[in-house]
């Protein structure tokens, strides 16, 4: 049996028809709370199992246990605030208690029972959840321009945020099922936001040396100029389980989500999330979900000691590179070679090569990821 | 500051002592901090897991599957 869900039962929050046609006929009725389309992606994730055992956005008790911590009020583990925040002004007629609409561009996402309408300070919970209140850092500057008031309380989803990866997206409950059908007992999660070099296939396939399976999840979500685009890492992916992964070890979906680059808060919370999709195991390499300098390069390994009841297992690994002595893939605690004899790889570097139009050398990226990546006419974010 | 939750439970003092020994020097800074791991620990791999899906919800998971070619 695959990994149960966290907290122990995978959440459903959608909908069923019959409720959804009785919610929309009302929805004239309903005050209507505008959202972006990433609380309006949270606002799916939470309804379909991906943040089991949530059932909405935190109330103020799960808020602060979750920001002193880790864990929320009922003790289960959790790192990251999910949180829905609204600027005072907007809440005219609205209170503790009432039903409201969540709609993306006008139409109906989710109802939302109001159950409590609290403040909080943004200063205190940037520096819980990133460790720093730093203005460089990404997350703290979109926290510090939240919204004054949050409100918690739990969702019913009514409708879909569109999505270009349809064909990619599985949620919880269906891989699930689908790694029951592959008799996978034991599956590692490897969350990504990048086209596959060899270190990257290195990491998983020492990880499948002991386990059934591989679930491979890019996260999908805002880009920097300068990444990889999405449609690109899951060509390059799908060229790379083809070439080199034997028949029915891997399975590529997306995870449609927002990075926080909180560090090692968000590793556990991304290994959380791929818990509830079914996996048993996760990796965690170097500066796992860091951004610049703001955290060492191994404190998100480090973060798991705190957590004997995560439910899933966590593999911890050094970065790998190649090292011409040893003839292959190597880190630190294989490798006795000096840093002259290793090839280390270099995001810059291998964007640098495909900018160019150049293939990256082949201890590097595979020459079927390579060629896949330069039949894009742009495979990056501008 | 939120109130923090606690009860108090009782343990014989020489097992008390003999945990407090052994903790020494360790990243744990109370007994109570670790008999509070070890009980998390111990719980974790006691509860029981419920997938409560139908058999046509399992069915129509599988034909969604097939579909996107996930499963032959
Ligand atoms: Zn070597």
């Amino acid at each position: 049996m695959v990994s149960r869900p966290h907290g122990g039962r995978l959440v459903n929050r959608v909908a069923s028809d019959s409720r959804r046609e009785k919610i929309l006929a009302e929805a004239a009725e309903l005050p209507q709370i505008p959202i972006s389309v990433e609380k309006a992606i949270e606002a799916e994730n939470i309804a379909r199992g991906v943040y089991s055992p949530l059932e909405g956005f935190m109330l103020s008790e799960d808020f602060e246990s979750c920001l002193t911590r880790m864990r929320l009020a009922s003790d289960v583990p959790w790192t990251l605030p999910v949180v829905l925040d609204v600027e005072e002004g907007s809440l005219v007629d609205i209170s503790e208690g009432d039903e409201v609409l969540l709609t993306l561009d006008g139409s109906p996402t989710a109802l939302m029972e109001v159950e409590e309408i609290y403040r909080y300070d943004k200063r205190r919970t940037a520096v819980s959840v990133f460790g720093t209140d730093s203005p460089e850092h990404p997350g703290v500057r979109r926290t510090l321009k939240m919204g004054d008031l949050l409100l918690g309380g739990r969702i019913t989803l009514v409708g879909s945020v569109p999505n270009p990866y349809e064909r990619y997206t599985l949620w919880p409950i269906e891989t699930r099922v689908l790694f029951k059908e592959k008799g996978w007992k034991t599956v590692v999660g490897f969350q990504t936001r990048n086209a596959p070099h060899r270190g990257h296939e290195e990491l998983q396939k020492t990880a499948l040396a002991f386990v059934d399976g591989v679930f491979i999840n890019p996260v999908i979500g805002r880009k920097k100029p300068g990444d990889f685009r999405d449609d690109v890492i899951l060509e390059a992916y799908r060229a790379l389980i083809r070439h080199y992964y034997p028949r029915d070890t891997a399975v590529l979906a997306i995870l449609r989500y927002e990075m926080r680059y909180a560090g090692p808060r968000e590793a556990v919370h991304h290994a959380i999330m791929r818990k509830n999709f079914g996996c048993t195991h996760f990796i965690v390499g170097r500066d796992h979900a860091g951004v610049g300098n703001f955290y060492p390069p191994y404190a998100a390994q480090e973060i798991f000691r705190e957590f004997p009841d995560l439910g899933v297992t966590p593999l911890f690994f050094r970065e790998f590179f190649y090292c011409r002595r040893c003839g292959g893939l190597a880190n630190e605690k294989t490798c006795p070679h000096p840093e002259s004899d290793r090839v280390r790889f270099s995001g810059t570097k291998i964007r640098e090569l495909i900018e160019r139009g150049e293939v990256p050398p082949p201890e590097v990226m595979r020459p079927e990821v390579a060629e896949v990546i330069l039949s894009f006419e742009d495979p990056f974010v501008r | 500051m939120p109130k923090r939750r606690y009860t108090t439970i009782s343990i014989p003092i020489p097992l008390y002592e003999r945990v407090k020994k052994m903790i020494e020097g360790t990243g744990f800074s109370s007994v109570s901090d670790y008999v509070t791991y070890v009980l998390r620990e111990l719980v974790a791999s006691y509860e029981e897991s419920k997938l409560d899906f139908t058999r046509e919800d399992e069915e129509r998971i599988k034909r969604r599957l097939r579909a996107l070619g996930y499963l032959d």
